[in-house]
Order: structure tokens, then C-alpha cells, then sequence
């Protein structure tokens, strides 16, 4: 499959793999890990959050004067998909205690939570119940359950990862919660990976001082997600379920607090209404703003959403200045491109190398570090590898995996990744896989106490769509964790809120002033938010199908 | 999408479109100017959203699937398939034995298996269907679990099976089983669960929480790290 100067290159590999794999089984540090200083010249040189152009300021809303993410900001400052006096608030189509938007593993343990804490809960959602990146998730979920391990660790390692900007009740809820979540994942049936004597497997990740990433083989994110969605699915009576049916804006009450929502149906384009004592938002990230151009792991739908309705109801925002670039991303094959080599290939022994072989980088740095490295050996040493298509990347040398602890290593711990690769004619145990930083997470999010709460009264949130957590950098396998910490955290306190709640009279008078300060800061009519879906539409195409107006992305 | 890259032909709803040559179905789609709303989620083979029927030039078999991860070929001709209505039981886990008798309640389509195959030469990923289907019906919980882990609910299996059996529906159960009942406790789990409910972290956590930042920076580097 590989180009024959591919596969030059791929023989500088082989050349120097016996010396790689010596010093691998010697026990020692394959590479030096970077001091703090050299951690911080190489991000500020390369990570693409600290490029000229990467952020700007937002002009209107909660966190107006804030720098953030240059994309999010164009999301902000944007018009609404809606017009808010078409709707009829006094007859709206739903009513529910807790509404939660978005069917990803962080929705759904918050709809069970809140279910079994006596709340009537409606679960709406953009795309088919549980395609989510929650489901796509393959290294692994952090706990610290091992004995020479515990919940301080885990502490410091997250804070570490996140550059000490974490908000600390955050994580202490989420490592002190860890063992119990993977204890209640168990009990809900997930298979995850233990050892013959009954023992957790465990793994180390990037950033981690312990081996702590639990696994489920290389479908972590799926075995979670599916099995709590099974668990949903079984709770007709309390969970009621609209797929295809997108937020696109919050509806308050007469008092400022958040009282429901109005959804946008995809197929029939219909717009319906939801009255609700108290809303969660669980809808994710946003890979697919394709940040700087890059490509992206995210699903179809992580196109920010959540954040952008939560921010018009007067949500502040925290760490939208940060994007979390994973180093392995596939770059070849075309047809995978910016498609997800998980993290576990490096900690089973996989070692990252130049085009000619040699080593540049300890293959467990945090991950922002990890990227930075890559990018600089790509850029200023130009020691990448060119595809034929014009990406540059450098090697993942997987085929050490199985020379470390042995053949049908990679078939059994990695199933999902030789598939991959195998659909494409590669094969990962025999070949290396070309690798470039790809956008994979959205550091940052909507702010949070460790109730979930936000500060607008009756909306909270919970996973990716939250913001404090990882501070300025997640490390892996804690995303997984969080999604079940503070779902079903989200979950009861959302249920307690809704037991107390009084909805005043439902408007969406938010909409329309934020309208007027959008229109004050001169911005074409045609930027409207939230995107919904991302556009892969050939320019050529689209000149075909403009009527007299095209707006956004949906047409 | 590099330049100049020979393009071929493919029919959608019957119409013929020119798309790169090397696109998967999906990208073939979005090339042609259908924008996807449903019948689409990871675009990564994770989520099984994508299920797709489609012939090749000359060929009479109908094949299927992923629009993700299926590449085009010239005179392909292609239909989403967005969603497979099934069957799917409630059930309280807690209260279904890991046996064969759950199967029969539950799932009692399953034993009308003609063990045709179908489904494992329909399934995307490579899955041994008919023999997870069999190990259920002898109630081998576990090694259907087992040979159903990578199933990523697609639902072609169910769609073609001449028995109108939800093998996929029925797997999940298997596997739930299996992670609840079947496999062995972990000692250490539940010592640490045990551990932090009767509070033995609460003060240094607490202390941490309150620590100013030099201090959680000092201990973060005097940590001792342990790989294996
Ligand atoms: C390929 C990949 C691999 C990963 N691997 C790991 C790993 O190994 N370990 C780890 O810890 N983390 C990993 N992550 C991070 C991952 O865990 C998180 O991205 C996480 O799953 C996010 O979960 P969520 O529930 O917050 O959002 P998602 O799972 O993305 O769910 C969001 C949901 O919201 C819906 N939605 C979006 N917008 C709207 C709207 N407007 N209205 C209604 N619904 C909406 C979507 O349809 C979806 O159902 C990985 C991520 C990716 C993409
Ligand atoms: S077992 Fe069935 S539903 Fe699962 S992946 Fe295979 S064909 Fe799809
Ligand atoms: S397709 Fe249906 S009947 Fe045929 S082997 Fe599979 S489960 Fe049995
Ligand atoms: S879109 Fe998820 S498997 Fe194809």
C-alpha cells in the first residue's frame, strides 16, 4: 500500500528498530522527557493554540475582551437560526422536568442519574442515540484502582496535564469519584480487561505517573457508551428520546432562568418546543470547526452547539483559548485521514520516529507536548514524510508492539486499530503508520461548579461541553472519566434543581437582544449559529445550489 | 483531496455523479452535494450509523457496508440505508440470570436460527454473527460476548437475516451479562471503592484542593513515575 519512497523510508525504520527495542526492554527511558523549560519553548514555538492568528477577541456576550479560539469566536458572534416570534411559547410541544441534550456518554449517565433521582427526563439529540465521540473513544478510562496507586496521584497528574489550571473541587471530584465510576460501569455490565487473577489491566497514558488507563480492547468509548444506552433504552417509562432533533437555542423564564429549548428536526425541518424545570447540556465538542484547518477524530456533530446556546442564555465560558491537537492522527491512507491511532499504540511500547528512523520525542508526553514535538520535527527540521496528497507526518513504529510482548499483541489488545488499517491494505503489526497531529478535544467549555452548575439558574452541564475540568490540556482516558463523574453528577443535582424549580413565563427575549449586539458589531446576516453540521460540500457544487439566499451551513 | 486525481463514476438514486477516484461512499455523497443528516455519525467505523447497500458495475450480488469505510468503485451504485427499525426488549439487568433462559424470554427469535450465514458474511466487521447467534442459543453467555465485542450496531445483520433475528440487540444483553456477572470481581476494585468511601483520601485531597500552586507544581515533579 505504501509508495515505494514510502517504503525507503520505512526500511531506515526497520534499520534502527533492534537498538529501539533493546532499549525498550532495557526498563530505561527510551528518551529523555522534557524539563518544564523545554516544555514550554517547544509549545510556544509550535502548538498551534500559540500561532499568530489562533485566537481572537469576543466582542459581545459573557466573556466579552476574552481571547478564545478564533473559529468559536465566529460562532459567537453570530445570529440565530431562529426568529423568535414565530414561537407560541404558552403551547410548547414537550414538557418535562430535566431536559438533556445531546446522546453521548456524559447524556446518558446524566438521564440515568436524574431518572433514578425521581425526575421525568426528555433526551434529545443531533444525531442517532449514542453516535457520539463518546463512542469512538479506544485507549482507555483513568481510575486510580491499583495498589500502588491512589486518588492523590491521579490529582496531580490531572493538574499536571492541565498546565495547573484546573479548577481543583473539579478534580478532586473526578479522582476521587474515579473507582466508584468504574465500579458502577462494571455493575452496569461493561467487559472491561482484567487480568487472569481477576485484576484490573491497566495501562500507562501520556502524562500518567501510574499505569491507570482501564480498557474494554481498543473499544472503550463504545463498550461505556453502548452498554449505558442499552441501560437508557430500558427506561422507557422515566427517559423519553428524540433523535434527529438538535438545540439550536435555550428558552428562558420571565426570571433569567433557563426553562427549556427549541429543537430543530432534521429531516422533517420541523422546529419544536420544550418546556423544562432544568436543562443539561452534554453535547460535546467541536472537532469539527476543523480549528486551523486541521483535520479532526470528532464525530459528524461536534460542531459546538451547546456551547453557543448556553453562551446566548448568558453561560460564561472558561479555557476557550485551548485546543487539544492528539499527535496520532492518521495522515495516510487518504481515506483515514485525521482518523485516530489511540494513544494506547505508544503506552503498549509503539515509538514515534523521523523519517529516518530515528527517535525525537519520549513517546508519553502530555499530549500538547507530544503534538508540539511532532509539528517541530515536521516544520523546522523537516525530518516528516510527505503523502502523495501533500500531508507531512512522521512514524508510529507499531510493529515494536509485538515485538515487545509478543505476537498477537496488537490482534487482541488493538483490534479496532489493525481493522482500521487493515480495510486500507495496511497492516499495523508488520508496518509503521504515518501520524500528524489532528484536532481531537475541546479543552475548555462552558464553567462549571462541582454541581454542574453553571451561572445561569437551571442549566447545567456535564462532559466534553464543560470547561475547568483539564484545565488547559486533558490527558487521556480522564474524558472517558469525566463523562460518567460529572454525568451523573449533572444527573441528580439537575433532578434535585427541577423538585425546587418554578418556571416562570417561558421567552426568548435573550434571543432577540443578542441579536441586536451581534448586528451592533456589523456582522453579515448570513453568520448565523449553531452550525448544526459541517459543510463538505465542493465549492464547485455549491455555486449549483444557491437560491437567492444561502445561510450557514443547512440547507 | 489532491489535485488531478482521476475521478469515477457512481449512481445515487440512480443518478450518475463524478466523484474522486479513492473517496469512501460518504465522501462520494458529500462530493456529489447530498449533505448528510441522517445515516452518519463517527465517520470513523466506530458507530454503525452508516449501513449501506450498494451492486458493482457488472455485478449481480447485492453487497453492504460502512459509507465511512467502504472506497467507491467506478459504476457503483448506492443506497443509505439510515436506520433498521428492530426489536429491542426491557429488561432489568439486575434481575436477568446469565443464562440461556434469558435468551428464551427475551430473545426467543433466536432459536428460529437457519444458520445460513448471512449475517457474518454481511457484517462490516468481520464478526463471526452466525456463531455468536449459535453460542446463545446453546447459552454459552460468554463466548458470545466474546465473539461479539467489535459488534458496532450497524444493524445489516438483522436486515438481511431470512429469520428476523436482532442478533445485535440480543449481543449487548450477552455482553452485559458477561461484564456484570461472568467475569471474575477485581479484589482491588472494590478495596479502593471501600477505601475512599470510608474517607481515607478526604484530608490530603483536601489539602491539595487548598495548596497554592508551587506547591502542587513542586509534588508534581517530585513524582515518582512507575510505567510498569
Ligand atoms: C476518536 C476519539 C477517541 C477518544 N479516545 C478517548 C480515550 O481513549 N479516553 C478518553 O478519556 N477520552 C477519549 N476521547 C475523548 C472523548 O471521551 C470525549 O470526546 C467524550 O466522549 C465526549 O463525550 P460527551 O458525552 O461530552 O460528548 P459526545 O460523546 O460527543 O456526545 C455529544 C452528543 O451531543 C449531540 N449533540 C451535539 N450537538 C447537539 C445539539 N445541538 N442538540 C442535541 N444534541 C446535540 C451529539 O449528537 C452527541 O450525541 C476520544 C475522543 C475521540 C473523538
Ligand atoms: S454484528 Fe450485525 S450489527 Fe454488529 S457490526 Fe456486524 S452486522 Fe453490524
Ligand atoms: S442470518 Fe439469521 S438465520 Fe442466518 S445464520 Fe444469521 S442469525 Fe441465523
Ligand atoms: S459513520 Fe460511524 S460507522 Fe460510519
Amino acid at each position: 500500500m505504501y509508495p515505494e519512497y514510502m517504503r525507503k523510508s520505512i526500511r531506515k525504520v526497520e534499520k534502527t528498530r533492534p537498538e529501539r527495542l533493546k532499549l525498550a526492554r532495557s526498563g530505561k527511558a527510551i528518551f529523555p522527557m522534557m524539563s518544564a523549560e523545554e516544555r514550554q519553548e517547544v509549545l510556544d514555538k509550535f502548538h498551534p493554540d500559540y500561532k499568530k492568528d489562533a485566537r481572537k477577541k469576543v466582542r459581545i456576550g459573557p466573556n466579552k475582551g476574552d481571547n478564545i479560539t478564533t473559529e468559536v469566536v465566529d460562532q459567537l458572534e453570530a445570529y440565530s437560526r431562529i426568529k423568535p416570534d414565530y414561537f407560541d411559547l404558552k403551547n410548547p410541544d414537550y414538557e418535562t422536568d430535566v431536559l438533556v441534550i445531546g446522546a453521548g456518554s456524559a447524556g446518558f449517565s446524566a438521564s440515568l442519574l436524574a431518572a433514578e433521582n425521581g425526575a421525568d427526563v426528555l433526551l434529545v439529540t443531533k444525531l442517532r442515540i449514542g453516535d457520539s465521540n463518546s463512542m469512538m473513544a479506544q485507549g482507555g478510562i483513568q481510575a486510580s484502582v491499583r495498589p500502588d496507586d491512589n486518588p492523590v496521584l491521579h490529582y496531580l497528574d490531572v493538574m499536571g496535564g492541565g498546565h495547573f489550571d484546573n479548577i481543583p473541587e473539579l478534580v478532586k471530584a473526578l479522582v476521587a469519584e474515579a473507582p466508584d465510576a468504574i465500579h458502577w460501569l462494571q455493575d452496569l455490565g461493561v467487559m472491561f480487561d482484567r487480568n487472569e487473577d481477576g485484576t484490573m489491566l491497566t495501562k500507562p497514558g501520556g502524562g500518567t505517573c501510574r499505569p491507570r488507563m482501564h480498557s474494554a480492547r481498543d473499544y472503550t468509548g463504545a463498550a461505556i457508551c453502548r452498554t449505558i444506552r442499552d441501560e437508557v433504552l430500558n427506561r422507557p417509562d422515566k427517559i423519553k428520546i428524540l433523535e434527529h432533533q438538535p438545540a439550536v437555542e435555550l428558552i428562558k423564564d420571565e426570571n433569567g432562568n433557563v426553562a427549556g429549548a427549541v429543537l430543530y428536526h432534521l429531516e422533517n425541518r420541523n422546529y419544536y418546543t420544550v418546556k423544562a424545570k432544568a436543562i443539561i447540556i452534554a453535547t460535546g465538542g467541536f472537532g469539527r470547526l476543523h480549528v486551523k484547518g486541521f483535520e479532526t477524530t470528532n464525530h459528524y456533530g461536534a460542531t459546538a452547539d451547546g456551547l453557543v446556546v448556553a453562551y446566548r442564555a448568558g453561560a460564561k465560558l472558561l479555557y476557550m483559548d485551548s485546543v487539544q491537537y492528539h499527535p496520532t492522527g492518521a495522515v495516510y491512507p487518504p481515506q483515514i485521514l485525521g482518523f485516530l491511532c489511540t494513544e494506547k499504540l505508544r503506552g503498549l511500547g509503539a515509538q514515534p520516529v523521523n523519517k529516518n528512523g530515528e527517535l525525537f520525542v519520549h513517546p508519553l508526553e502530555p499530549r500538547d507536548i507530544e503534538a508540539s514535538a511532532f509539528i517541530r520535527e515536521c516544520t523546522e527540521r523537516d525530518l516528516g514524510i510527505q503523502t502523495p496528497g501533500g500531508q507531512v507526518g512522521i512514524w508510529l513504529d507499531s510493529p515494536l508492539i509485538e515485538k515487545l510482548s509478543g505476537p498477537g499483541t496488537i490482534k487482541k489488545n488493538l483490534p479496532a486499530m489493525l481493522r482500521q488499517f487493515e480495510r486500507f491494505d495496511v497492516d499495523i503489526t508488520q508496518d509503521p503508520i504515518l501520524v500528524y497531529p489532528t484536532l481531537h478535544y475541546q479543552n475548555g467549555g462552558i464553567e462549571i461548579n462541582d454541581h454542574c452548575e453553571t451561572n445561569v439558574n437551571g442549566l447545567f452541564v456535564a462532559g466534553e461541553a464543560a470547561g475547568g475540568i483539564h484545565g488547559r490540556n486533558r490527558l487521556m482516558g480522564n474524558s472517558q472519566l469525566d463523562l460518567i463523574v460529572f454525568g451523573r453528577r449533572a444527573g441528580i443535582y439537575a433532578a434535585e434543581y427541577a423538585k425546587k424549580a418554578k418556571t416562570g413565563k417561558l421567552t426568548l427575549s435573550h434571543i432577540t437582544e443578542y441579536d441586536q449586539e451581534v448586528k451592533k458589531i456589523g456582522i453579515d446576516r448570513k453568520h448565523i449559529s449553531p452550525m448544526v453540521l459541517p459543510d463538505y460540500t465542493p465549492a464547485s457544487v455549491k455555486e449549483r445550489q444557491y437560491t437567492t439566499e444561502y445561510q450557514g451551513t443547512l440547507r | 483531496m489532491p489535485k488531478n486525481v482521476p475521478m469515477v463514476k457512481v449512481y445515487i438514486l440512480g443518478e450518475g455523479f463524478d466523484v474522486p477516484e479513492g473517496s469512501t461512499i460518504i465522501g462520494a455523497l458529500e462530493y456529489a452535494g447530498f449533505q448528510l443528516t441522517v445515516g452518519v455519525g463517527c465517520r470513523e467505523g466506530f458507530c454503525g450509523a452508516c449501513a449501506t447497500l450498494y451492486r458493482e458495475k457488472g455485478d449481480y450480488k447485492l453487497q453492504a457496508g460502512l459509507a465511512c469505510q467502504t472506497v467507491v468503485t467506478d459504476g457503483m451504485n448506492i443506497a443509505q440505508i439510515p436506520f433498521v427499525p428492530a426489536e429491542k426488549p426491557i429488561y432489568d439487568i439486575n434481575k436477568v440470570d446469565p443464562d440461556i433462559e434469558a435468551f428464551k424470554t427475551l430473545y426467543p427469535t433466536l432459536f428460529r436460527c437457519v444458520g445460513c450465514n448471512t449475517c457474518t458474511k454481511i457484517c462490516p466487521q468481520d464478526i463471526e454473527v452466525m456463531d455468536y447467534v449459535q453460542a446463545l442459543i446453546r447459552g454459552d453467555v460468554a463466548r458470545a460476548a466474546d465473539l461479539s465485542f467489535d459488534c458496532i450496531r450497524c444493524g445489516l445483520c438483522a436486515l438481511r437475516c431470512p429469520a428476523e433475528i436482532v442478533q445485535y440487540n440480543a449481543a449487548i444483553l450477552a455482553r452485559r451479562l458477561t461484564g456484570k456477572y461472568l467475569l471474575p470481581k477485581s479484589p482491588d476494585l472494590e478495596a479502593r471503592v471501600k477505601e475512599i468511601a470510608e474517607g481515607l483520601y478526604n484530608n490530603e485531597l483536601e489539602k491539595l484542593t487548598t495548596s497554592n500552586t508551587e506547591t502542587i507544581k513542586k509534588r508534581y515533579y517530585d513524582r515518582e513515575i512507575k510505567t510498569g
